[in-house]
């Protein structure tokens, strides 16, 4: 049996999207010997696929101000959102685009030469009075733009990668962090990697329903793998649909389209937004423009009484839609075969964004409890963790903004971190349990399929953890995961080889998700109130009293064991939230 | 409708050469060759091997040749293949397992021509100004996803592995003629070298293979341009 191979770094980052990314390069102008470990090449990272904007109240279009943004963050987020970080997101927003632009960003600009901007769901002048053009965007690819251009701005600082490496266990000993076991795709190899600091930054698990927004890889690694090392997981119960996902495919398309003025529109032809946000219409943020689609669908005003409704952009000139929005138009002819200039695109709901997971502090440290220990050295940004800026609903371009502004911090925080402290002693053994696991997969000869298992969960969370939950229906979803999970003990691969085994991987990947699914089904059940994404069809009100609080889910061998910590109120009381 | 899928297979830790397997399937029309690799995956043989991510064409990871060109699995629908249907990797670049091959060489390429912003003056306050039209100059090559289905299509880079590839190029374009950057002439220098842009034959092969409708041969001919005119 081979030795894993060892290697030391001051700090190691799993994770390349924009959150590890952005740390890295922070870590690398700094000089501090760090490692990105990514399970796919960098470039591949779901930030990519974020298309519609990233919001600064620069003011570039019309006036604008930080407190603005933060309210509607908070309002947004259904008052679970943590202010103090909140007004940090809304803050550094501003220093965040603008050093974005100095790196290379390609932003789409005014007739002056500054950054342009657009409107958003949720985004308001004013305190709510009406939406404001506060998202500053390259076309439908500001995703796209903001991975690569970090990307190239660590090329440009030496970064150093390590390509497919799929981190496998997390190495936490006596409350901090050692380092990450992976796992190297190429030739099936194990690697120790030790270091003074460990940042996870490995973006959700939108693979645990059937229709979903998110990449084939996004299965909540960093989440599970945090999870199983002891720190609990954070608001749960939030996870957040995006109105507008190609009908049953699920591909995103950008709330941009009605950022330019596209519509909503249900079987009959009516714009039924008005009946439900009669300020914001379609711009509203996104769980209250999911319900409404829900509803409308549930009474039987989907098109032709089947599961989705309409996006209509055909009103727009053609110049808007090729120069503003060329992706997603293209994505509605190569995946439904309509053109949008004509035709509307069928659209339904689909999953989206975790708002919950690791919890952290606002220098991105991970935190263990309800009086926010610190866990010294473990750090988290972006999807994968819970700051929380987007409480119980996220607004649409916060996700792009949380990443860089936390994870600048993280990376700033951790090259701090680093040269007070000593490179930590590693656990004896600390490959050997997840050899263990690794050899008892490929040798099981009996047993069933890792994608049956997934294909199961998928259906069951999306059927009865969705947009609308009940008692009824989380106790069903809570009992399939629960035999699933018993079925997950069996799984079998077919592929026993050593080289790019990603048969082996996807069966690792059912069980992140499997461990992710068991926490969302546990708080949601637990939570008998709706706030944000939240919907329970039983407790349909917002219940400050008993639920203005944060949810944490601990590991134990019973299952999930819920605690729950104050949310931080600094600015903004909570009021009834009307769009 | 009833499709006939060929796949080429290789595991080197059993295989000498690459073999072709077939595959029946039924599968709707508008389904993509994604989602028939993972029907037999998922269904049928779990050690097929491929790489994919976000399944709508923007994270590059599944380019392959299917039918004879380089596209995207995700970005091509059975009704635009017909009911046979033949997926291999990508030609010229070393083969690690079936569909997957070996990028560090293309990496290589694209990281050579220095692909980033190079701006040594004191940041500004505020944004660097730049006008709709300079901004309009570079677009095209902003969408790249280095998805490497533009240089393994590339006849001149089969022919000579050491050109640099009009992936790199289409990168260097980005840079080039973006307003902001100050390092257009050590980009020029470095593509003006034997395997630089000269070993482009204007085949277009690049442009039709390109999931991302860039103009790739124009991209290169603007920077051979450039070149010329800087040593004019």
């Amino acid at each position: 049996m081979d030795a894993p191979v060892i290697h030391e770094f001051d700090t190691v980052i799993v994770g390349a999207g924009g959150a590890g990314l952005y740390a890295a390069l922070e870590l690398a102008r700094e000089g501090v010997p760090t490692a990105v470990l990514s399970k796919l090449y960098p470039t591949r990272s779901h930030t990519g696929a974020a298309q519609g904007g990233i919001c600064a109240a620069l003011g570039n279009q019309e006036e604008d101000h930080w407190e603005w943004h933060m309210f509607d963050t908070v309002k947004g987020g259904d008052y679970l959102v943590d202010q103090d970080a909140a007004e940090i997101l809304a803050r550094e927003a501003i220093e965040t685009v603008i050093e974005l632009e100095h790196l290379g960003l390609p932003f789409n600009r005014t007739e002056d030469g500054r950054i342009d901007q657009r409107r958003f769901g949720g985004h308001t002048r004013n305190y709510g009075e009406a939406p404001v053009k506060r998202a500053c965007y390259a076309a439908d690819r500001t995703g796209h733009m903001i991975l690569q251009t970090l990307y190239q701005q660590c090329i440009k600082h030496d970064v150093r990668f390590f390509d497919e490496y799929a981190v496998v266990r997390l190495l936490v000993e006596e409350g901090s962090a050692r380092g990450v076991v992976a796992y190297r795709i190429a030739d099936g190899s194990l690697h120790v990697f030790r270091a003074k600091a460990v940042m996870l930054a490995t973006g959700g698990y939108g693979r645990v329903f059937r229709i979903t927004s998110n990449a084939h890889t996004l299965t909540g690694d960093g989440m599970a793998l945090a999870y199983r090392a002891g720190i609990p997981l954070e608001d749960m119960e939030f996870y957040q649909f995006h109105p507008t996902g190609l009908a049953g495919l699920g591909v995103l398309l950008s709330e941009a389209a009605r950022g330019e003025g596209g519509i909503l529109l249900n079987g009959k032809g009516e714009r039924f937004m008005e009946r439900y946000a009669p300020t914001l219409l379609d711009l509203a943020p996104r769980d209250v423009v999911s319900r409404a689609i829900y509803n409308e669908i549930r009474e039987g005003r989907g098109v032709d009484g089947k599961d989705y409704v309409w996006l209509d952009v055909h009103h727009l000139s053609r110049a808007v839609i090729d120069e503003k929005l060329p992706d997603i138009t293209d994505f509605a002819r190569i995946y439904q075969g309509v053109e949008p200039y004509t035709q509307p695109v069928g659209i339904q709901p689909t999953a989206h964004y975790a708002m919950g997971g690791i919890p952290t502090d606002v220098t991105s440290r991970v935190v263990i409890d309800d009086r926010n220990t610190v866990a010294p050295g473990l750090y988290a940004a972006g999807e994968c963790a819970c700051v929380s800026v987007h409480g119980a609903n996220r607004l649409g371009t916060n996700s792009l903004l949380d990443i860089l502004v936390f994870g600048r911090r993280a990376g700033r925080d951790m090259a701090r971190f680093v040269r007070e402290t000593d490179l930590p002693d590693l656990p004896a053994d600390p490959a050997e349990p997840v050899r263990a696991e690794l050899d008892e997969l490929r040798s099981r000869k009996e047993g069933e399929p890792p994608a049956q298992i997934r294909r199961e969960l998928a259906d069951v969370m999306m059927d009865d953890v969705s947009v609308f939950r009940t008692d009824e229906t989380l106790r069903r979803a809570q009992r399939v995961v629960g035999e699933l999970r018993q079925r997950y003990a069996r799984v079998r691969v077919q592929d026993s080889g050593a080289r790019f085994n990603l048969d082996l991987l996807e069966a690792r990947e059912v069980g992140y998700l499997l461990d992710c699914a068991e926490v969302t089904v546990t708080a949601a059940l637990a939570r008998q109130e709706s706030r944000g994404g939240h919907y329970r069809e039983d407790f349909p009100e917002r219940d400050d009293t008993n639920w203005l609080k944060h949810s944490l889910a601990s590991r134990t061998d019973a299952g999930p064991v819920l605690r729950y910590k104050p949310v931080t109120i600094t600015r903004f009381t909570p009021k009834p939230r009307t769009y | 409708m009833q499709v006939n899928l060929r796949i080429q297979r290789f595991d080197p830790e059993h295989d000498t050469a690459p073999r072709w397997q077939e595959y029946q399937l039924d599968v709707d029309p508008m389904a993509r060759v994604l989602d028939l690799l993972h029907m037999v995956k998922w269904e049928q043989d779990g050690s097929l091997t491929f790489r994919r991510s976000c399944g709508h064409g923007i994270c590059g990871s599944d380019a392959m040749m299917i039918n004879g060109r380089n596209r995207l699995a995700c970005k091509i629908r059975v009704d635009q293949l017909g009911r046979k249907i033949s997926v291999s990797p990508l030609p010229g670049l070393p083969v690690i397992k079936d569909l997957v091959v070996d990028m560090d060489g293309f990496l290589a390429k694209y990281r050579s021509v220095h692909p980033y912003l190079v701006n040594d003056q004191p940041a500004p306050e505020r944004e660097r100004r730049q006008s709709q039209a300079q901004r309009a100059v570079f677009d095209d090559t902003t969408k790249c996803i280095l998805c490497g289905a533009c240089t393994s299509s590339c006849p001149s880079f089969w022919a000579r592995p050491g050109y640099v590839g009009p992936a790199a190029i289409v990168n260097a374009h980005r840079f080039i003629f973006d307003s902001r950057d100050e390092a257009a002439e050590e980009r020029l220098q470095i593509l003006s070298d034997r395997d630089g842009v000269w070993r482009c034959r204007t085949i277009f092969n690049c442009v039709d293979a390109c999931p991302r409708g860039i103009n790739i041969t124009k991209a290169i001919l603007e920077v051979s341009g450039a070149i010329v005119e800087r040593t004019a």
